[in-house]
């Protein structure tokens, strides 16, 4: 037996090992971009299951008015149709964002980068004065079961989108240091995949919690 | 507000039990040992050592030991939990009232379960996957390093806290799934429910992100030719734990948060009053609980697959069938959850749902029993103390598995809910099935750790101790819920019940003497290490690919990637006359170790204090600060380095001297 060491003679030669590691381009058997993809893609379906569980106690308490406001006594739907279209457009503004990265301009990414900042920023001013009009009128979260899951699915998104543009802070200037590299174009998209999450799920307060809630 | 109020919360001094000589005692000891333990670590020079090689590690085989000694230490906690009921029940059904105070003892249930449960068993599980998964799927280790060490940590802190609790204001007095209204701000003012809450959230924290990583590992980052089909079976039970633990802990973090603002807010989610509903709940817990059994169980089924094929000298039986069994478990946990509840009053088609699918689930789980019974068929048995687990399980579980299709039974439920014969049950199946396989599993996987062999001797002490124990203390509990005797009581009237409580005692007694025999097996096992040394790094003749690098397994696990031709690639290695590659070796990429892992955990130690005890600037401090902590890391973008091509060649050379010496 004169053969390498990872070559047997039974018939035919089987490999027991690889010789130039053919794991992932970094070569040291980490998963690598598709890893991380595929890991924030878990994490947003888990985070999905937050919403859910909000989605479903709303859905079993929403109605338990307690005597108190309805939602067709509280909801401004022109205001709400105000500030769904700003998280709509910030998603097409990011949208653009990531076409500039794909092309490798960095100063344009930055620029889309910006205006879906602002758009994000915008949804929330509204959102913050919905809750204090809210407040002001007496519909706080202690006043009826209703009220509690209204503000804490409508304010668990509002919590996300927060920390989305604080993330979207930090890899600006990220970008900005050290230019669109591999690993900030990476986090980049997960931003980009975290932020049109966020705004399928408000298609989804906008329908279930406003929609329905009015009519119903 | 006064100036002590806004410093310290509703923190004072009377939070310290000093008037309760059991917990002063209890503390005196812990601080004697804490102590003890802190000087001879600063007298040896340790810290730096711990710092560098274990705390800061992102070794998936260092983090993995890290887990399961966190694990056993809470276990020897929750353990003491166990006695003090036992011998309170002991003592209270002759008559007397027993040692403890209501007040005390509901703290103790309470915390036995959630110990057990979340910082015992959960990190076991954790642990074995973390250690021999990447092993045996040949990566060189997860496929978020940092991550990992980051959820060690924050399971560890979530044990702290419980820990604290035990000295600082108080623990939960609501069972461990701390149901409302009971749990809520009116019938439970005090810090106890908190502390539950912030615990399981920070621990839940650790949990989820460990769970999104192995299933990125073991989706990802499989060895050539390691097709899903050629996975070994612990590789299946693990992937299959960690998606429910990714499906169901969610639903966790959200009912406790929801439970937290009924506290601190003053919302009415589950109040009895402005609309609440706290069956909303109860459906909620359990959507996360059942599963949660199932993420218990389906790592401990893995472990036996392996250690059967192993022992046994032949390829598992059934392998397809094993996975779809596995599988199929995995997606009717999620159908089952309202049997924790049949006397909600549902009605009885809802009823009848939950208590079919529940008994469906009997079936793939009988098939898995039967396909180890005929892998043992004709097979060479070697009764090692893994095999021993092993045989114990398959006795004592099949018996709690009948208990429980009878528990599934609505109408038998009404009788038997919230019975000891339902606490006899779980105890069944946990202690049968879980407590077992772990055992059976560190057992197994030990000499791979370390290098050296557990004592067989005090093995087999500390295993019949355990099944002897076990059957002891839990078939009393069955005959006293079918007698209607129900549970978490710590008064009795009728004394008749007395000796099934002694029996019961004594059992525990023989489970203390097991878990004894546990840690002398440890000590004894480091003394003799020359003895018991493993220089093969295959010292059981095992079929899977952990066993083909040495033991302890380098930093890399392989010098070269493994390709794989076939289920159990190990035992077609050998039977092909494998040859070991001794010349070629090139560098290696690996992550480096990062400290941030542990630094935000004890941020989030401070965090939920705070929260606790309502101390809110240093609640504000101690989030800022994480927040900071973990934007700042990710600046750090130079996180890895490469292994030079001449250590590992050096390290390789020492395994071919160690090869060629133990032959």
């Amino acid at each position: 037996m004169t053969d390498t060491a990872s070559l047997i003679d039974d018939g035919k030669d089987v490999a027991f090992h690889v010789v130039e590691d053919a794991h992932g381009v970094d070569g040291h058997g980490h998963a690598s971009d598709g890893g991380t993809m595929l890991g924030f893609w878990i994490y947003l379906m888990s985070d999905c299951l937050i919403f859910a569980v909000l989605f479903a106690t709303h859905a079993v308490l929403g109605r338990n008015y307690a005597a108190g406001p309805s939602p067709a006594d509280l909801f401004d739907l022109r205001i709400i149709l105000v500030s769904t279209f700003m998280l709509l457009l910030s998603s097409i503004t990011y949208g653009f964002a990531m076409l500039e990265m794909d092309k490798g301009r960095l100063k344009p990414t930055i620029a889309w980068l910006a205006v879906t900042f602002f758009f994000g920023a915008a949804f929330l001013g509204l959102e913050f004065y919905e809750f204090s009009h809210l407040f002001h009128e007496g519909a706080t979260p202690q006043r009826s079961a209703f009220l509690s899951s209204f503000f804490t699915l409508v304010g668990t998104h509002g919590l996300h989108v927060t920390i989305g543009l604080i993330w979207m802070v930090v890899l600006a200037v990220q970008a900005w240091q050290r230019g669109l590299i591999v690993e900030n174009k990476r986090r980049l998209l997960c931003l980009s995949m975290f932020w049109h999450f966020l705004d399928v799920v408000w298609i989804g307060v906008f329908s279930f919690v406003y929609l329905i809630g009015v009519l119903s | 507000m006064d100036f002590t109020t806004l410093i310290f919360g509703r923190l004072t001094l009377d939070a310290f039990p000093l008037h309760e000589p059991i917990l002063v005692a209890t503390f005196l000891v812990v601080a004697l040992a804490g102590g003890a333990l802190v000087a001879a670590l600063t007298y040896y020079r340790l810290w730096g050592y711990l710092w560098t090689e274990w705390f800061t590690s992102i070794d998936h085989k260092k983090i993995g030991v890290m887990y399961i000694v966190l694990a056993i230490i809470m276990l020897l906690r929750g353990f003491a939990d166990a006695i003090m009921m036992r011998l309170q029940q002991a003592m209270a059904s002759g008559g007397g009232e027993g040692y403890l105070n209501a007040h005390h003892y509901d703290q103790i249930f309470t915390a036995h379960g959630v110990i057990m449960i979340f910082f015992v068993a959960m990190p076991l599980v954790t642990g074995l996957i973390n250690l021999v998964v990447p092993l045996q799927i040949g990566a060189r280790d997860v496929a978020f390093p940092f991550l990992n060490n980051f959820s060690f940590w924050m399971t560890a802190a979530g044990a702290v806290l419980v820990m604290i609790s035990l000295f600082v204001g108080e623990f939960a007095q609501t069972g461990w799934l701390a149901y409302p209204p009971l749990s809520g701000a009116d019938y439970s003012p005090g810090v106890g429910v908190d502390y539950y809450i912030w615990a399981l959230q920070v621990a839940g924290v650790g949990t989820l992100l460990s769970g999104i990583n192995l299933v990125v590992t073991i989706v990802k980052m499989r060895c050539p030719g390691m097709t899903l089909m050629k996975m070994p079976v612990f590789v299946w039970t693990a992937l299959c734990t960690n998606i429910l633990i990714i499906a169901i802990f969610p639903v966790l973090t959200a009912t406790l948060a929801l439970l937290s603002l009924d506290r601190y807010v003053g919302t009415n989610f589950f109040t009895n009053d402005l609309g609440g509903s706290p069956m909303m709940y109860v459906n909620l817990i359990w959507i996360w609980g059942h599963p949660e059994v199932y993420v218990l169980i389906l790592p401990a089924f893995g472990v036996f697959s392996e250690v059967v094929a192993t022992f046994s000298g032949k390829r598992l039986f059934g392998y397809t069938s094993m996975v779809y069994a596995t599988l199929v478990i995995t997606i009717l946990s999620y159908l089952v959850w309202l049997h924790h509840f049949f006397t909600m009053g549902a009605g009885a088609s809802v009823n009848s749902f939950f208590g079919i699918t529940t008994m469906i689930i009997s079936i793939p789980t009988g098939a898995k029993l039967f396909n180890w019974l005929f892998t043992m068929y004709r097979g060479r048995i070697r009764f090692e103390v893994p095999m021993l687990w092993t045989v114990g399980f398959m006795i004592t579980f099949v018996i709690g598995g009948m208990t429980g299709v009878l528990l599934a039974v609505p109408p038998a439920d009404f009788v038997l809910h919230n019975s000891l014969f339902l606490v006899a049950h779980f105890h069944n199946v946990i202690i049968g099935g879980v407590v077992f396989g772990m055992f059976a599993g560190i057992v197994y996987w030990f000499p791979k750790a370390f290098g050296f062999r557990l004592d067989p001797f005090w093995g087999k002490v500390s295993f019949w101790g355990w099944l002897i124990g076990f059957y002891l203390a839990f078939m009393p509990l069955y005959a006293l819920g079918l007698m209607g005797v129900t549970r978490r009581l710590s008064q009795f009237e009728d004394t008749s019940l007395h000796w099934y409580f002694v029996v019961a005692g004594i059992g525990s007694l023989f489970i203390l003497g097991g878990i004894l025999a546990f840690v002398m097996q440890i000590y004894v096992s480091v003394r003799d290490r020359e003895k018991l040394r493993d220089t093969t790094g295959d010292p059981w003749n095992g079929r899977t690919l952990e066993w083909s690098t040495s033991s302890p397994p380098p930093a890399y696990n392989f010098a070269f990637t493994p390709m794989v031709h076939e289920l159990d690639a190990w035992w077609d290695m050998k039977q092909r006359g494998y040859k070991r590659p001794l010349t070629g070796f090139k560098p290696i990429h690996m992550p480096k170790n990062t400290g941030t892992g542990i630094i935000l955990a004890g941020l989030s130690v401070a965090l939920a204090f705070a929260l606790i005890w309502h101390i809110w600037w240093l609640a504000a401090a101690s989030f800022a600060s994480a927040c900071a902590v973990a934007i700042w890391h990710t600046f750090d973008y130079n996180r890895d380095f490469y292994i030079p091509a001449d250590e590992v060649t050096r390290s390789e050379n020492e395994r071919t001297r160690l090869l060629a010496g133990g032959a």
